[in-house]
């Protein structure tokens, strides 16, 4: 009897302190603020605001400035030409299930897509005929090491969808390369449309591999490239170069004579690099925004604190 | 010695007619409760986690992946290190509640950890020993406070309360989020409150197990020495046998989408089609283990998973086969996971129940890790319907040659 009591006024006392913590921190999380209207206009620079989650804006020739908030709350955002993309983990789904916004110049929704997985990279392309997007997809515990990644498209025109490029063959020293285990991330289109690149993993290894759209065939260019992201020129690539367990420096290749650049940001970056213009890189680091020219000079400028995912519309 | 005690305890309990969960010991539903609960637990931080992780903190967790994989070699040592332990000290219930509390503080330490990769992935680890620490100890406790002759029924009232853990831990993630507004913190918290309560029920309602005559000093030597009681070897190298044709639940459900076709939202939900069906079958077959004998019901599982992988692969491919698929990989583990356990326990003179269950166990998750790299390379040479024929008719084989080699008795 007596240990009866003891936990049941263990059990209560242990339910009410976790429903006062977990009421107590609706407080952190809550939002505040009317929404702007925002559009697609030239010059802006477009975030994720930590905060609240929302899309942000400033303009790209003052960062400074006095942010303005949109309504449209977004894990990963992304702009080219009169379209942008918005990755949303839908609210209380587990395993998270996305929810990929196509949007118009306006950020009024033109398309959604629900796929599995959480938000990991968005990008459109040039054009902004494509968007497309890599989720992380999990549907087993953390102790079966059951991470994998899902990059996929969306044709804006056609409608056509594309929910993974793992059935892309592609080629290894002239030899189709098969494994179980392939994986895709961070895709980047070129001006025209066609030609595209992402990261393949396989068997612990990261390739660059070089693809065309309408052929729909790729070959490896090249070992320890992540997160592909191609110049407004279409001659260089930024990406992410492997240094030791557990970091990334920020580097350029020229796909032209295959030579590398390391950045002048050397902490450890995460995250798709983002092409202001052919001069500067934009990315996310440490709940900020950041630039840092392309050419290796120079030294990292934060342009917005609180952020993450940049876009720019040029 | 103890195949006999197990066999009249069978005539015996022939003739009792009390209700189904009366003839579970308390101290068996007690364990079920903590096992219950501590799943509801760490199934919130499973689900929550990967969320947490690449949203919360922009971690890339394929990495994290790697790392974790590292994990899951340690975690074997450490199990057998607990079941040892817990009979080198006499301290069953000691030491299964070390391993619960561990993973208990652990979930505040993932609040502690903040944004840090390596803390993070400390604190993991932490989590996964107290894992590893408390099952040998505790399935040695189920099988020790069971009559020999309702193992299976007790493994299977165990297994069916852990699952029940497992399928609301979920939803109390998002009970947790949806009043929190999205706070990770607030998921953590409340899993380390949760799993208190666990270790609070265990501390006050499980009894260690009862002290016994032989007073025999428990040693390394004499651990070795069961892997040389030939009965014990024979079930631990079958069990690992099969563990190694045994073809991944991820592959599985790799399979079934391919199959299937169906949309990749629906995905997730696979595993939790195990889940149901080994929740309602957990009980009923190992009530006809005890009855039918534990290893043809162990292997009669093995063949349901066979029977799913030709279905699988087989001309016709319709959602109603893929649902039976879904279902048969569900009657593997009921038939299976407990089972087994049950089928071991007699073996393993009551001194060294810890030890030996840890062995057996950590013998058969190393197979299933072997196994799954070896399917995967399968795969990869021959492509996948070759690579799940081929897994189908080693499993077969090696089901057919345990049957007729019959290490366990009754």
């Amino acid at each position: 009897m007596k240990k009866i009591v003891l936990a049941l006024a263990g059990t209560v006392l242990l339910i009410a302190a976790a429903v006062v913590y977990t009421v107590s921190s609706r407080h952190d999380t809550a939002e505040a603020g009317p929404a702007a209207q925002l559009t697609l206009a030239p010059g802006q620079l477009f975030y994720r605001d930590a905060a609240t989650g929302r899309v942000g804006a400033v303009p790209l020739a003052g960062t400074g400035a006095k942010p303005q908030l949109s309504g449209l709350k977004c894990d990963r955002f992304a702009v080219a030409q009169q379209t942008a993309v918005c990755l949303a983990v839908k609210p209380g789904t587990l395993p998270a299930v996305t929810d990929v916004l196509v949007l118009d110049g306006g950020l009024g929704v033109r398309h959604t897509e629900t796929l599995p997985g959480t938000p990991s990279r968005a990008r459109v392309s040039p054009d902004g005929k494509r968007v497309y997007w890599t989720l992380f997809v999990t549907g087993d515990s953390y102790a079966q090491t059951g991470f994998s990644t899902r990059a996929g498209l969306y044709e804006v025109d056609t409608g056509r969808l594309v929910k993974t490029i793992e059935e892309l063959p592609v080629f290894l020293d002239d030899k189709r390369y098969f494994a179980a285990d392939v994986n895709y991330w961070g895709i980047t289109f070129a001006p025209d449309g066609n030609r595209f690149y992402a990261t393949l993993g396989s068997k612990g290894t990261t390739y660059l591999v070089e693809a065309d759209y309408g052929r729909y065939r790729g070959k490896v260019l090249r070992e320890n490239v992540e997160c592909p992201s191609l110049s407004p020129d279409g001659k260089r690539v930024a990406f992410k170069k492997k240094v030791g367990e557990g970091g990334w420096r920020l580097s350029v290749l020229d796909l032209a004579s295959l030579q590398e650049t390391e950045l002048a940001e050397t902490r450890s970056v995460d995250d798709q690099a983002l092409w202001q213009d052919d001069h500067t890189i934009l990315y996310g680091l440490e709940n900020a925004v950041w630039a840092v020219p392309a050419d290796g000079s120079g030294a990292p400028r934060q342009l917005v604190g609180g952020a993450a995912s940049p876009a720019v519309t040029g | 010695m103890y195949i006999a005690a197990s066999r009249t305890s069978d005539l015996a309990a022939g003739t009792d007619r009390k209700p189904a969960l009366k003839r579970v010991s308390a101290n068996v539903v007690a364990l079920g409760m903590v096992s219950l609960v501590t799943d509801v637990s760490s199934e919130m931080v499973t689900a929550v986690l990967p969320l947490y992780l690449v949203l919360g903190l922009g971690l890339n967790p394929l990495q994290f992946g790697l790392l974790d994989g590292l994990y899951a070699g340690a975690t074997a040592v450490v199990r057998v290190l607990g079941g040892h332990l817990a009979d080198r000290w006499r301290r069953l219930k000691a030491v299964a509640g070390f391993g619960y509390g561990l993973s208990a503080v652990c979930k505040l330490g993932l609040v502690a950890a903040g944004s840090s990769v390596a803390a993070i992935g400390v604190v993991l680890a932490a989590d996964r020993t107290g894992k590893g620490l408390r099952t040998g100890p505790r399935d040695a406790l189920i099988s020790l406070s069971s009559e020999p002759a309702t193992l299976g029924r007790s493994f299977g009232v165990h297994r069916a309360m852990d699952t029940v853990g497992a399928f609301l831990g979920p939803l109390v993630a998002m009970a947790v989020l949806a009043l929190s507004l999205g706070s990770y913190p607030s998921v953590f918290v409340t899993s380390f409150c949760i799993a208190a309560i666990a270790v609070l029920l265990l501390a006050l309602f499980v009894h260690d197990r009862p002290a016994t005559a032989d007073r025999a000093a428990v040693s390394l030597r004499a651990a070795v020495g069961l892997l040389r009681q030939q009965d014990f070897r024979r079930v631990a190298l079958w069990a690992a046998l099969l563990g190694l044709v045994t073809v991944g639940d991820s592959f599985v459900y790799l399979v079934l989408q391919r199959r299937w076709e169906i949309a990749a939202t629906w995905f997730p939900l696979l595993p939790l089609g195990t889940a149901g069906v080994y929740l309602v079958l957990a009980v009923p077959l190992g009530k006809l283990a005890d009855r039918a004998g534990r290893w043809p019901v162990f292997l009669g599982g093995h063949a349901a998973l066979c029977l799913a992988l030709v279905l699988l692969c087989g001309p016709q491919a319709g959602i109603w086969l893929g649902i039976v698929a879904l279902g048969l990989h569900g009657v593997f583990y009921a038939a299976t996971d407990g089972v087994l356990m049950a089928a071991a326990g007699p073996l393993i003179p009551r001194d060294l129940r810890g030890t030996g269950m840890a062995v057996v166990q950590t013998g058969q998750a190393v197979a299933r890790m072997v196994s799954s790299v070896l399917f995967g390379l399968a795969w990869t040479l021959w492509d996948l319907r070759p690579a799940v024929l081929v897994a189908a008719a080693c499993l077969a084989a090696v089901a057919l040659a345990a049957a007729i080699a019959k290490p366990v008795h009754p």
